[in-house]
């Protein structure tokens, strides 16, 4: 099979829309926090949290979505943390989201020791098996890729839809844009901007923990350090990516899920002659070619990273 | 039913920090009353109007709308009264559409679906009654000032305001739009709608208001019948006392200070400059008139040094100076007192005391071997504080907490120490209420009598025939030739102003 041939493989197609799932949530979450006018570097940290939580939720005898569950809520937990420092009292976002993503990470390594504290290899739970929607699956290539997935993949592509139809057809969609464009008109249209960027950021980073989820609960089937790698700050570049928009974020998780997939499979065509790192550093290098092109004009949220004080001079 | 207040403050008092904001400030809005809240900028009109509107928390006082009080401090309370606020800077999300605007936060938050049909119906619906035209489907980033105006007023219609505050609502319009507004609000008025106008300029007030409650340093200084009293009375209680226009004696002209040889430029801001020559004199004051756009943005960057000439030379008193620069142009005694204080003049999170050194931070007088001598900084920051009477609670207070009219005197103080040969004034009254101005007007002509050369850029024509010992007109990045005091009439600056002359350009 030579390279240009992958491309043409459901398998491959499968692997795009399995490696995008929880990339999609997590983007989904960090837009959520941008559009209101918090940048929630966090994210990383809020990932690994929900990436344990939703295991160790499974491994003590919990059901799958109650995983899912108890991810989402410890999320929203360190989402409030956040957000208590950074809304009301308006500390530097960038100071705040780095400290929750190490105190988040941390705290789950400790804890993960501190319940497993004999394993040397992670233990496997049962995960979420795929599920293949009857008829749709049956469509060559397409059909397989995007109805052969798992349960929580067919919830990203859900979340997609469910946030832009809040963003952009209900009041508090309405007042969270507005609260990250100008906070003043939200506050002179009666409504607290610290509730809808509080809110915001809770949920959003529910949705970022339910993306760590998906990672043990229905792609690796174990927790292990480091597994989120990175994935976080991945979204904070597709929501630049996207516009800030969720469709084009979408469209961006799956094209840097495609490149992520694709050079594992040109791995193993040309490993020997190029150094395999060359291949691992390709979806980063072509996620910032694409940054360039498509990110540039991008309109961002005005009041994005601007605390907002009411009565403030 | 007419006699009942539809709106009643009594006893509003607001401190920040030291200073005393609003102080026991007691009034009542009848049903179909426009109330003018005139008073100088710091006056603590805007405090007043936040304080009724939620935005603050007052210290003291209550505030009863339709005989009902009103919680302190909320908003929505305000809102839910029937109070409508048309803010100085428009509370309007840019990339959200005009129907988004208005709508938001007038249905409740955990509906399913936004009533897009309602809410288009009732602006269309306001729309016409009220002759507030507006395109609900734009997205407000494309519209111009006069249409956000009018999406900030229908914002208010829309949740059936019965008082409309008005914040300075003239001061970003051109003449036909602030026509426009007055014809609106005479509607608003008929319709039963109580107005609250705030402004500090007299025919504005004089032109809309029944009523006009004076503010003076945080105090209510007096109450007139808008009918019963005239411009002097009014200003006169705007600023304590009589305002004169400042006296003019004649000019003695001395040696050319500053001189522009065929210079060009780049366009900045509007037009560039055409091969221009200029020549400023010491004791002289040059009043260079014209519609804003024509150059003189392009010529005072050049004086300032923040943009170079693409030909043509600078001579400092008879010498050529090359490599003409910000810093140059300081060694060499031109003072600037930058168009937009903001964006140019001050450093809006820094202090005063910063602000006051920073174009000279690095001479000895306020530095030694390197390190920044912050006493003598201080010393300076107080002295003009002192000399001209700036309100701020101190030198450390941020200079973005201080009024217009205040930042501007600490910009000459800044501009005027030590006794520049060259003073380069653009639009050095614009947005001041008449106390500043004829204290800016002072201080020129102060400058002039001690042989200064100045350069006055202004719009305002009365400015310019009021101080100009010589006029010349900007058009098209060209002057025009120059007119000694008196010796153009208005309408003939006016024709040139409209670039309606054929004069070659050399004003040497």
């Amino acid at each position: 099979m030579d390279a240009f041939e992958i491309l043409f493989t459901a398998s491959f197609w499968v692997a795009v829309i399995r490696i995008a799932s929880p990339l999609i949530f997590a983007t989904m979450g960090e837009l959520i926090c941008e559009r209101a006018g918090v940048l929630n570097l966090g994210i990383e940290g809020i990932m690994t949290v929900g990436a344990f939580a939703g295991w160790f939720t499974v491994y003590s005898g919990g059901d799958l979505w109650a995983g899912v569950l108890v991810a989402a809520l410890a999320g929203a937990l360190f989402g409030l943390l956040h957000a208590t420092l950074t809304v009301p009292l308006g500390l530097s976002q960038h100071v705040v989201g780095i400290g929750v993503t190490l105190l988040a990470t941390s705290l789950t390594y400790f804890t993960y020791r501190l319940v497993l504290p004999e394993v040397t290899s992670p233990p496997k739970i049962e995960s979420f098996q795929p599920l293949a929607i009857p008829g749709l699956s049956n469509i060559p290539v397409l059909g397989e890729a995007l109805f052969t997935q798992t349960p929580l993949t067919y919830l990203a592509f859900l979340t997609v839809v469910l946030v832009t139809w809040v963003l952009y057809r209900t009041p508090v969609g309405l007042a969270v844009r507005a609260a990250g464009e100008n906070p003043s008109a939200v506050e002179a249209q009666g409504i607290s901007v610290t509730g809808i960027r509080m809110g915001a950021v809770v949920v959003g980073s529910a949705l970022m923990a339910v993306g760590g989820a998906f990672l043990t609960m229905s792609a690796f089937n174990s927790f292990f350090f480091q597994m989120i790698n990175g994935r976080g700050w991945i979204c904070i570049a597709l929501v630049v990516f996207g516009s800030w928009r969720p469709g084009k974020a979408l469209v961006g998780a799956i094209l840097f899920a495609a490149f992520d997939a694709y050079q594992i499979r040109l791995q193993q065509i040309s490993g020997g002659i190029v150094p395999y790192q060359v291949f691992l550093m390709m979806p980063y290098a072509l996620s910032i070619l694409a940054l360039i092109l498509v990110a540039r004009r991008a309109s961002y949220p005005k009041a994005l990273m601007i605390p907002y004080q009411k009565g403030e001079r | 039913m007419s006699d009942t207040p539809v709106l009643r403050l009594s006893g509003i008092s607001k401190r920040f920090g030291p200073l005393r904001a609003n102080d026991d400030i007691s009034f009542d809005l009848k049903r179909g009353e426009v109330i003018a809240l005139l008073g100088e900028n710091g006056a603590g009109k805007t405090t007043l109007m936040n304080i009724l509107f939620g935005h603050y928390v007052a210290d003291a006082g209550t505030v009863e709308a339709f005989g009902e009080p009103l919680p302190p401090g909320d908003p929505r309370a305000a809102l839910d009264a029937g109070i409508g606020m048309v803010h100085q800077h428009f509370t309007l999300a840019d990339n959200m559409t005009v129907q988004e605007n208005i709508a938001l936060g007038t249905q409740s938050l955990w509906r399913a679906r936004l009533d897009r049909t309602l809410a288009r119906q009732r602006i269309a619906q306001l729309s016409a009654d009220f002759g507030l035209a507006v395109d609900p489907a734009a997205t407000v980033s494309t519209l111009s000032v006069g249409e956000r105006q009018r999406v900030e007023i229908l914002k208010a219609l829309y949740r059936d305001a019965g008082i409309l505050i008005l914040d300075e609502p003239t001061a970003v319009l051109t003449p036909a739009e602030t026509d426009a507004l007055f014809r609106t609000l005479k509607l608003l008025v008929a319709k039963g709608l109580s107005i609250i106008f705030i402004s500090h300029k007299l025919h504005e007030v004089m032109a809309v208001s029944d009523r006009v409650l004076v503010l003076r340093a945080g105090r209510l200084a007096g109450e007139r019948e808008t009918a019963s009293t005239d411009r002097k009375e009014l200003a006169a209680l705007m600023v304590g006392q009589e305002v004169k226009p400042a006296e003019v004696s004649p000019a003695t002209v001395g040696a050319p200070l500053l001189e522009l040889e065929g210079v060009s430029t780049a366009p900045y801001n509007g037009a560039a400059l055409d091969d221009v020559s200029l020549t400023l004199r010491a004791g002289e004051i040059t009043g260079l008139a014209g519609v804003s756009g024509n150059g003189q943005a392009a010529l005072a960057a050049l004086i300032a040094g923040t943009q170079r000439a693409t030909g043509g030379r600078i001579s400092v008193a008879g010498r050529e100076v090359a490599g003409w620069s910000p810093r140059v142009a300081l060694d060499h005694g031109v003072a600037r007192i930058p168009e937009d204080r903001h964006a140019v003049g001050t450093i809006g999170d820094m202090s005063v005391t910063e602000n006051v050194i920073a174009e000279r931070y690095g001479s000895p007088r306020f530095s030694r071997m390197g390190f920044l001598d912050w006493k003598a900084a201080r010393r300076f920051a107080e002295k003009i504080i002192a000399d001209y009477d700036v309100k701020c609670p101190s030198p450390e207070a941020r200079i973005r907490l201080l009024s217009g009219g205040n930042m501007q005197k600490l910009i000459l103080g800044r501009a005027l120490d030590p006794e520049p040969a060259v003073i380069l004034a653009s639009q050095p009254t614009r947005g001041l209420d008449v106390g500043a101005v004829a204290y800016v007007h002072r201080m020129l002509l102060a400058a002039r009598e001690r042989g200064a050369a100045v350069l006055l850029i202004s719009e305002d024509l009365e400015e310019i025939l009021a101080l100009s010992d010589r006029i010349i007109v900007m058009s098209k990045g060209r002057l025009s030739t120059p007119s000694a005091r008196g010796e153009r009439s208005i309408r003939e600056l006016g024709e040139l102003m409209a670039g309606h002359s054929g004069e070659r350009s050399d004003a040497a």
